[in-house]
């Protein structure tokens, strides 16, 4: 688990005084662009969202088409391209086919829409759960608190991957169930950081400044604690995409997760690991893409991290003496 | 110590009780009648009728529950419905692969993650520090199953024939057996002796060094490496970024300058001075890596099929046998607790000021 700092809001004011005339997200985009590695998670993130924006333009093929009967081709056949010298009388499969006779480029790039789908919603879901959960239990303390956590620390006693594949079993295969599966198992780190938060909050003056003027625990709770937690909040939620995409393959690929035809890249790994030996491109290829996603996420999680904790100041930002 | 000790050790009790109600409650909810998945969708209802009785299966949820901490309590975990075999049974025998698969893989990433770590720490910024980072975050960015195939492919196809060959599945070579260590003894040892016994026969590794048969430990050495590694490159890309981080900052600290200022070796600055303090995060990482070690154990040992816990957990899941998937998942989350509360007593016994508050 992503041990995330949380800023005091002291350093944040302090921040605020000494730097000048730049708002705190501006400051932290300015770090986050000073950092190479994160500049290269955006960069890969922006391309693979190209890449799936725009995957009816870029696929040649349907990516679910069985293409016997329409071209040429045997299954598995290892990848022709025409500009690296296979004839040009051979239809061009750019990663060759699969064991279905399907053009493995389109499948791996329409594989690129169902990967950030998966991350996007899994995540989303564990957010929400996961806040009002933390906040609530943070907020209130005492019994509540006790219990929220304590259930938080049962679901974390589990290895994640397999209370998922309890999960998916429970439920039954399918890549919905598997999204509910990774969200479940995923809530406890999000309740954790936004309870962490909370209680760092909870105390301070401003709050109970509103507290004083008479405002409700709900408008205190969302509207003036919750804004202030978000910061961890962003950096959690930039891991945890990497590592549900990580298990939505593995749920998939042991045939738990997204079923066939659907080309996603968990899936197409595992329908054609036993080819490892004969066709190791149908394994090598998947397995990259998963990675060069992955590695986007990490990278950007990691930069977004070291911008977002204005304790780690960083050297040529410009402080009013 | 001991009050500390003590303190966490109590507080893990409700987890505990939580993990057995949790693995007792989601055998439960397995969709699908357990008869009917064992005996065949053709059972008649006195049939079924009869098979729920036998396994309790008839009593009120409640009644259930209890019966199961009472067995819990006396150390049965059930028999499997669909082998036939208690599931302790099972244990001793696919545990130790389970274990040993772990413990050779976090041998191996904290043996190069470590000293990578440091060594991007001591090289700040050079290019031995750059390549190390960019290989962890690859590293941590891989999926194992897909590392697991691409090893296989690389060490059985392209290196065929060559030394470096190793075989891609399996935990032993074919013909070869293994005795349990009491095979020869003139007293046979029975009940709990006996299970320990054959639990601890079943670790080939101890085993062979301790009967010094070198023809087992190099066959199942060599079986062991291609898992070990996939299973290892996650967590030893983790430690090396943590000990790098770590390291970074301690290095920095004033008594650390203090110790060079007296005059002491560079070696003796980091290793000794600087190390100690840095190992502390590193104990917790190591710790919480047990547990996406585990579930990468499930991947690992279906793609070498190799005959360990998490190959026979999948199978009873799919198979619906609850018992399996009850008393498995127990044993792994207890585990997890346990490696997790040593993970605390360590911390607490590296940094006195912890055990102290």
């Amino acid at each position: 688990m992503a041990d995330v700092a949380v800023p005091s809001p002291a350093a944040l004011d302090s921040e605020r005084l000494s730097v000048e005339s730049m708002s705190l997200p501006r400051l932290a985009l300015r770090r986050l662009f000073r950092r190479r590695s994160a500049v290269l998670g955006l960069v890969i993130l922006g391309f693979l969202t190209l890449v799936a924006v725009f995957a009816p333009v870029i696929a040649p093929y349907d990516p679910e088409l069985p293409l016997i009967g329409i071209e040429d081709v045997k299954k598995r056949e290892a990848p022709c391209i025409h500009a690296l010298g296979c004839p040009l009388d051979r239809p061009q499969h750019l990663l060759g086919t699969d064991g279905n006779v399907r053009d493995f480029f389109s499948r791996i790039v329409y594989g690129t829409q169902v990967s950030l789908f998966i991350g996007l919603t899994t995540v989303s879901a564990s957010i929400v759960i996961g806040t009002v959960l933390g906040a609530v239990a943070g907020y209130l303390g005492g019994w509540t608190d006790n219990i929220l956590m304590r259930l938080m620390d049962v679901v974390l006693a589990f290895p994640q991957l397999i209370l998922a594949i309890a999960i998916v079993s429970m439920l039954g295969p399918g890549l919905q169930n598997a999204l509910i599966a990774i969200s479940l198992v995923s809530i406890p780190a999000y309740a954790r950081v936004v309870r962490a938060s909370v209680l760092s909050i909870r105390e301070q003056d401003f709050v109970s400044a509103a507290r004083a003027l008479g405002a409700s625990d709900a408008h205190i709770l969302f509207q003036r604690i919750l804004p202030n937690a978000i910061t961890p909040l962003i950096v959690q939620a930039t891991l945890g995409i990497a590592s549900a995409i990580l298990e939505a393959a593995a749920l998939s690929f042991i045939g738990l997760g997204a079923q066939p035809p659907t080309p996603e890249w968990g899936s197409m790994l595992g329908a054609e690991r036993n080819q490892v030996f004969t066709a190791p491109h149908l394994v090598f290829f998947p397995g990259i893409a998963i990675m060069l996603t992955v590695l986007g996420f990490n990278l950007l999680g990691d930069g977004l991290r070291d911008a977002l904790d204005p304790r780690l100041a960083q050297s040529g930002v410009k402080v009013k003496a | 110590m001991y009050r500390y000790i003590l303190q966490r050790v109590f507080v893990s009790i409700p987890v505990l009780l939580g993990i057995l109600f949790a693995t007792f409650a989601l055998a439960r909810l397995l969709p699908g009648d357990p008869c009917r998945a064992v005996l065949g969708e053709r059972a008649t209802d006195a049939i079924c009728d009869a098979f729920m009785e036998r396994h309790g299966l008839d009593k009120s949820i409640p009644e259930q529950f209890a019966v199961y901490l009472q067995e819990i309590a006396r150390g049965d975990l059930g028999n499997s419905i669909r082998l036939n075999r208690p599931v302790t049974q099972l244990l001793i025998e696919r545990l130790p692969m389970t274990v040993e698969l772990s413990l050779a893989a976090m041998l191996f990433a904290t043996l190069i993650g470590v000293p990578l770590g440091i060594l991007s720490a001591v090289r700040h910024n050079s290019a031995a520090d750059v390549a190390t980072m960019i290989g962890a975050n690859i590293g941590v960015s891989m999926p194992v199953f897909w590392l697991g195939l691409m090893l296989a492919y690389l060490f059985s196809i392209t290196l065929k024939g060559t030394a470096l060959w190793l075989p891609p599945s399996g935990r032993l070579t074919a013909g070869l057996t293994v005795d349990p260590l009491y095979a020869g003894w003139a007293a046979q040892p029975e009940g709990l002796v006996k299970a320990g016994l054959e639990f601890f026969s079943n670790l080939y590794i101890l085993n062979a060094l301790v009967t010094g048969n070198l023809e087992l430990l190099t066959d199942v050495l060599r079986h062991l490496i291609l898992p070990a590694l996939a299973l290892g490159t996650i967590p030893m890309a983790l430690i090396a970024r943590i000990t790098r981080s770590s390291m970074l900052e301690v290095l920095g600290q004033d008594y650390v300058r203090t110790a060079r200022a007296k005059g002491a070796r560079e070696w003796t600055v980091v290793m000794h001075h600087a190390l100690r303090n840095a190992l502390l995060p590193l104990v917790t990482v190591i710790g919480l890596s047990f547990g996406s070690l585990l579930s990468g154990a499930v991947l690992t040992e279906s793609i070498f099929a190799l005959p360990g816990m998490g190959r026979i957990l999948y199978e009873a899941i799919t198979a619906r046998d609850y018992v399996i998937v009850q008393g498995f998942t127990l044993v792994v989350a207890f585990a997890f607790v346990v490696i997790n509360l040593l993970t605390d007593l360590t911390y607490g016994f590296l940094d006195p000021r912890i055990r102290l508050a």
